[in-house]
């Protein structure tokens, strides 16, 4: 297998994007995308989406976007593993180029959840949890993290306001994203006093309904170099999965598709997480990155939460986690998240993260994308 | 669960109805729904059993924003159960202010109406969690 690249990235605004439709968002993500590469053509593509089916009612995804991106004939796949769509188009893309199949492979997400109401688009997230054993006696997906959330906090006496931290920490990196949904800064009293969704889960600390798309453009090293832009290298990659639901875990608290995927990215990267300088995780709920943090090793089981209370994933901290803004500031219009993750990594590892948001002396950075709670999950290594 | 016909619906009642799961004769693990196969086992045999319907609380919410089919009834509290032989499944902890729902709590199921499909006409019954 030959070494490959982010060679192009592109996204849309994350929002409630009322103007831009489904198969406008990803064209403008990829048009993006290609042109920040100076490419021309692509040789195929791969499209991260969770549910077009139940959003917008619209499946073969692949057939849409090749024709409104003016790229058909070439192969186009929709690729779905939840909100770890995006996430599983990279490796797809990935592993096409590095298999010396294709030169040129675009790696997209996009979601469209604004043009259902908030009762279907709660149901169509639930669709990514057991349908038949989990969604069928009412779990939604905050509740699915608020069971995780109420389990970390009997074993490890994690807090509300250690979840909090998250939000807040999280806000404060996002209030530099120009493509952020939600830029406000908030504070832990404001995350406490907010509505509850699903005990102990406050809608603060939960990621929104968003509308988004991001796109980034694989090719050879050697191609890069030809092409004059940077190339950003992908050092390993690797995906897991788990029970589909919750229950079926033996420990509720632990991810263990997380770790198996962090476990076998490092693996083929030749590194261990201390080789890592800063990263983004999949903190679709506040309890997920602290369980995410966990199960990749960053911190021992428990550790996290006063960890990131001691403001030691903050930007200046010594491990920044989710310097974008994360799921919770940012957005996550599911199938583009892991897409956007990457995103973050490629400017982190460029120095071209706007605002104050640039991170000093990153060389390595790393991006852990879940689907479910925790039933598939993706991390990619990235190296400037 | 909008227009599902019939079949998927009856498919599922001995799981819903009676919690029929099913136990490895070899391993002893025990499966709710039934499964085909164990991890690593293609050829497993299994006997069927019927779960006793007791068990605990080992974690919980209470849903206060809920899917569609359920939004007439939030609150209400959720749980992961584990039954007396081990199962872990996920129910609705009914018969009780949702404030009360605590991590170790008993618990025995029940047979209850869950939701009902206005656009198909259907009412979907299954388990319930109730306080011992």
């Amino acid at each position: 297998m030959r070494d490959v690249a982010v060679i192009g990235i592109g996204m849309t605004k994350f929002g409630e994007l009322w103007e831009a439709s489904y198969r406008n968002l990803f064209v403008e993500a990829a048009r993006a995308a290609m042109l920040d590469a100076g490419v021309d053509r692509l040789d195929s593509m791969y499209i991260g989406c969770m549910s077009g089916g139940l959003f917008v009612g619209q499946e073969h995804t692949g057939s849409l976007m090749a024709d409104y991106l003016g790229v058909a004939p070439i192969p186009a796949t929709r690729v779905e593993s939840a909100c770890a769509s995006g996430g599983a188009a990279i490796r797809s893309a990935y592993l096409e180029v590095a298999s010396g199949m294709s030169e040129i492979v675009l790696a997209g997400g996009v979601e469209k959840m604004t043009d259902v109401d908030g009762g279907m688009a709660t149901y169509a997230l639930a669709t990514a949890a057991d349908a038949e054993y989990e969604g069928f006696h009412g779990a939604t997906f905050p509740g699915l993290y608020a069971m995780i959330a109420h389990a970390h906090m009997a074993k490890y006496g994690t807090t509300s306001e250690m979840l909090a931290s998250v939000a807040v920490k999280n806000h404060d990196n996002g209030s530099l994203n120009p493509y952020a949904q939600f830029p406000a800064k908030i504070t832990i009293d404001a995350v406490l006093n907010s509505t509850m969704v699903a005990d102990p889960l406050h809608i603060l600390d939960c990621s929104p309904v968003t509308d988004g798309a991001a796109a980034v453009i694989l090719a050879p090293v050697e191609l890069a170099k030809q092409l004059g832009v940077p190339a950003i290298v992908i050092r390993g990659i690797g995906m897991a999965t788990d029970t589909i639901a919750l229950h079926g875990r033996k420990e509720i608290t632990h991810l263990n598709a997380v770790e198996v995927a962090t476990q076998k990215a490092l693996a083929m990267a030749n590194l261990t997480i201390g080789d890592i300088d800063f990263c983004e995780v999949h903190d679709c709920f506040t309890i997920a990155e602290l369980c995410v943090l966990e199960a990749m090793g960053v911190y021992a089981p428990g550790k996290a939460g006063p960890a990131t209370l001691a403001g030691e994933t903050r930007r200046d901290g010594k491990f920044p986690v989710n310097s974008s803004g994360g799921l919770k500031s940012k957005g996550h219009p599911v199938g583009a998240t892991g897409v956007a993750q990457v995103i973050e990594l490629v400017k982190q590892l460029r120095g071209t993260a706007e605002n104050d948001r640039q991170l000093k002396n990153v060389k390595r950075g790393l991006a852990q994308n879940m689907g479910g709670t925790g039933g598939s999950s993706v991390v990619t290594i990235l190296e400037a | 669960m909008a227009q599902t016909l019939t079949a998927r619906v009856w498919r599922e009642q001995p799981q819903r109805y009676r919690m029929i799961a099913n136990r490895c004769t070899r391993s002893g693990d025990i499966y709710f729904p039934p499964r085909l196969v164990t991890p690593g086992n293609l050829n497993a045999e299994f006997e069927e059993i019927q779960l006793s319907g007791k068990g605990k609380v080992l974690t919980y919410t209470v849903i206060r924003v809920a899917p569609t089919p359920y939004s007439d009834l939030a609150p209400y509290a959720l749980a992961v159960i584990e039954t007396v032989e081990g199962a872990r499944l996920t129910a609705q902890v009914s018969d009780i202010p949702v404030e009360q729902v605590k991590i170790g709590m008993e618990v025995e199921f029940e047979f209850r109406r869950l939701f009902e499909d206005n656009e198909a006409s259907v009412i979907y019954y299954g388990y319930k969690a109730v306080p011992v």
